[in-house]
């Protein structure tokens, strides 16, 4: 049982009059079949295909895979930052209740930083560089009809201490703080209205091992004590491994495997993972010649009519090469690998209660 | 530094010379106005050496100064203070177009991106075919397509014929390094230096890249100077580790005994930083939050002592010096080279 230590919501008390919907029920995300394209001039590329999940208010999901598998389209998705020539052609992301896609922009405002915010990638061009990190604080608040002054400040220099940071450093910018500090205001920005949601996209991958230790470290404290949920994205599986609850792994544009953390990391069922977790060499166990995954991902303009990962996969067999294979849920984990056909009927990634435990 | 002064592991055991080594080798940049002059210090006195066949892992935060050794090797930079001895001959001496251009073959560099590293405009032969020319000059046009072919092939770039007409665009990124693998070792390298290889690499593709590297050495016999911030693939290829901090080097010796037994703190919070699914989360990194300093106008003393749980009266007043603490093994940091046991995280 992960119960998730909501009544730490003290931060709302200097919330705006605005009401805040509160969230008591279900998963605060539910993505149904999402699908994304990019719809280039002679081609379509299926970026992200027919991805389902719900995220349970609180939970760590990762979400890991390889460059130009559709993780941080699928994020972008969810977030509603997709520009042409991306499009989500099917799908929805309800969050809270609510239908994302296709909301204008202006309802989208309303719910961007307030309930669900968002940790670029790299947070140097994230930030604006000819205004202090107080200034763009006050941006963000003022947007959601924070007006006191007093109010701002004391705001800001509350979530730039919940991250580490000293409040003196609002007036700085962003050239004056080090790559860790950069990445931890963004964060402190993201808590500004205590969101339910922070979707971060490879938020340490610009940071050295040390930094990018603390920094998840911090992660999972802050979550632990506001209670918003996570989804992260990361290409470095070994990062999330012990902050994760939930690790979904992508493989061109899909799910190919998702479940509890620890138990894909004990016994990965689908090749591509067990591959993964072979990739990287251990730095204290025992030393051993690894191989990787020979091969390159396919090109999502014309994939294998089979499975995608038949071509690079060392336990391919003949029907893997013309029949695509459905997610099937085996001990609580979905797989999309034929081996695992028997498993059970094809589900919905949603984890069940036990699952998360683990 | 008042006392007689030891160069660590100099000279080998047998006397031999080892493939490269440094000697106090010092790299300043000027930084600031012409008003408020200040001086970084990238690199500072550092002594380190490569033997023949040798793959060493130079690890360190960014910022350490890493980097800008590979520079120095490279003849990239000059340095400010110091020598390079490549096979006993400081590199400084090579000063004409024809000994730099031996250098440079003898000691080539590979770098960290390879998206950016190969002329995105030609085809990969181009880049290769010019190298050869330039380097081995000696070879009829046959015999450098035949050479480049042959590396191409060493290095994993199969059919070479048909890779080496294809365009950058057209390879991966695993690829594209290992073109940057090929180009170095057309040139009959000794030593690469190759700069965060494999960091920009997709962590499926990165073990084949490692293990390519294992086998430059023990098949080509080239000695390759590995450059990274990632223990855990060092630790993968490496026969030595040097782990630099704050433009010095804070620790080195054979990479399993120092990742076994870490004697200076700092190598022993990059160990518990390390991430690693396959053993327990490790305690202690949770109350560093602490960054790598800036080394602008040093004042003595041990760098890491801000963040040092272990920093006594003397380290902020004494800057420790690298000194041997074992066979192989050396260390700065005047805890451990009291004798004590060290351990700080």
């Amino acid at each position: 049982m992960r119960a998730v230590p909501r009544v730490s919501r003290t931060l709302a008390d200097d919330q705006p009059a605005a009401a805040r919907s509160s969230w008591d029920g279900g998963p605060i995300l539910e993505v149904r079949d999402l699908t994304v394209e990019y719809i280039l001039e002679n081609d379509v590329v299926l970026a992200v295909e027919k991805v389902s999940f719900d995220l349970a208010p609180g939970e760590f999901l990762a979400i890991v895979g390889e460059s130009g598998c559709g993780k941080s389209t699928l994020l972008f998705g969810i977030a509603q930052l997709l520009f042409p020539p991306a499009e989500i052609v099917a799908g929805s992301v309800n969050f809270k209740g609510r239908n994302l896609v296709g909301l204008t922009d202006s309802h989208l405002t309303a719910i961007r930083w307030r309930d669900l915010s968002v940790v670029m990638q790299s947070a140097m061009n994230a930030l604006n560089p000819v205004k202090s990190i107080g200034a763009q604080f006050k941006d963000a608040m003022r947007a959601h009809g924070v007006t006191s002054e007093h109010e701002i400040a004391a705001r800001s220099a509350q979530v730039l201490q919940m991250v580490g940071i000293d409040p003196i450093h609002l007036k700085s910018y962003p050239h004056q703080l080090s790559g860790g500090m950069r990445q931890r205001s963004m964060i402190a920005m993201a808590l500004l209205f205590t969101p339910d949601l922070v979707i971060m996209d490879e938020p340490t991958s610009a940071l050295d091992v040390v930094a990018q230790r603390s920094l998840m470290v911090q992660i999972k404290e802050l979550q632990r004590d506001i209670g918003f949920a996570v989804i992260f994205v990361t290409h470095d599986m070994s990062l999330v491994s012990h902050f994760s609850d939930r690790l979904m792994v992508m493989y061109a544009g899909q799910v190919s495997e998702v479940g509890a953390t620890q138990q894909l990391f004990d016994t990965p069922l689908h090749p591509y993972t067990a591959g993964l977790m072979e990739a990287f060499p251990s730095i204290r166990g025992p030393k051993v010649a690894l191989s990787g995954i020979p091969g390159n991902p396919p090109n999502l303009a014309s994939p294998p009519p089979g499975c995608r990962f038949a071509p690079r996969c060392p336990k391919v067999f003949d029907r893997c090469r013309t029949e695509p294979p459905e997610l099937y849920q085996v001990d609580g984990t979905l797989v999309r690998c034929l081996l695992f056909e028997g498993g059970a009927a094809p589900g919905l990634p949603g984890r069940d209660t036990a699952g998360s435990a683990a | 530094m008042t006392e007689p002064w030891a160069p660590p592991e100099q000279v080998l055991a047998d006397g031999t010379e080892p493939l490269l080594r440094t000697e106090k080798l010092t790299r300043h940049f000027k930084i600031g106005s012409a008003l408020s002059q200040k001086t970084l210090h990238a690199v500072d006195e550092v002594d380190l050496s490569v033997g023949s066949r040798q793959i060493v892992a130079l690890a360190g935060e960014s910022g350490s100064g890493k980097s800008t050794i590979a520079r120095l090797l490279a003849k990239i930079y000059k340095p400010t203070s110091g020598e390079v001895y490549f096979e006993g001959r400081p590199i400084s001496s090579f000063r004409s177009r024809k000994d730099r251009l031996w250098y440079s073959g003898l000691a080539p560099m590979v770098f960290q991106d390879p998206f950016a590293s190969i002329n995105p405009v030609f085809r990969v032969s181009h880049g290769m075919l010019r190298s050869l020319k330039l380097h081995r000059p000696e070879l009829s046009k046959q015999d450098q397509l035949a050479e480049a072919e042959r590396v191409f092939d060493v290095v994993g770039l199969t059919p070479p014929a048909d890779v080496l007409l294809r365009y950058p665009h057209e390879l991966s990124g695993g690829q594209r390094q290992r073109v940057g693998f090929a180009q170095a070792l057309a040139m009959r390298p000794k030593l690469i230096l190759a700069d965060e290889p494999v960091s920009m690499l997709d962590v499926s593709i990165r073990i084949g890249l490692l293990n390519l590297m294992v086998k430059l050495r023990d098949e080509e016999g080239v000695s390759i100077l590995y450059i990274t911030h990632d223990l855990a693939s060092a630790r993968y290829v490496a026969d030595r580790l040097i782990v630099m901090y704050a433009a010095q080097i804070a620790e080195a010796g054979p990479i399993e005994e120092v990742m076994s037994s870490p004697r200076h703190p700092y190598t022993q919070l990059l160990l518990s930083a390390a991430p690693d699914p396959r053993a327990p989360l490790g305690v202690g990194a949770e109350t560093d939050r602490g960054e790598p300093p800036k080394v602008i106008d040093p004042t003595p003393g041990c760098r890491f002592r801000w963040r040092c749980p272990l920093a006594m009266e003397t380290c902020h007043t004494v800057t420790p010096v690298l000194k041997p603490i074992g066979v192989g093994r050396d260390v700065a940091c005047h805890v451990a080279q009291s004798g004590a046991e060290v351990k700080a995280f």
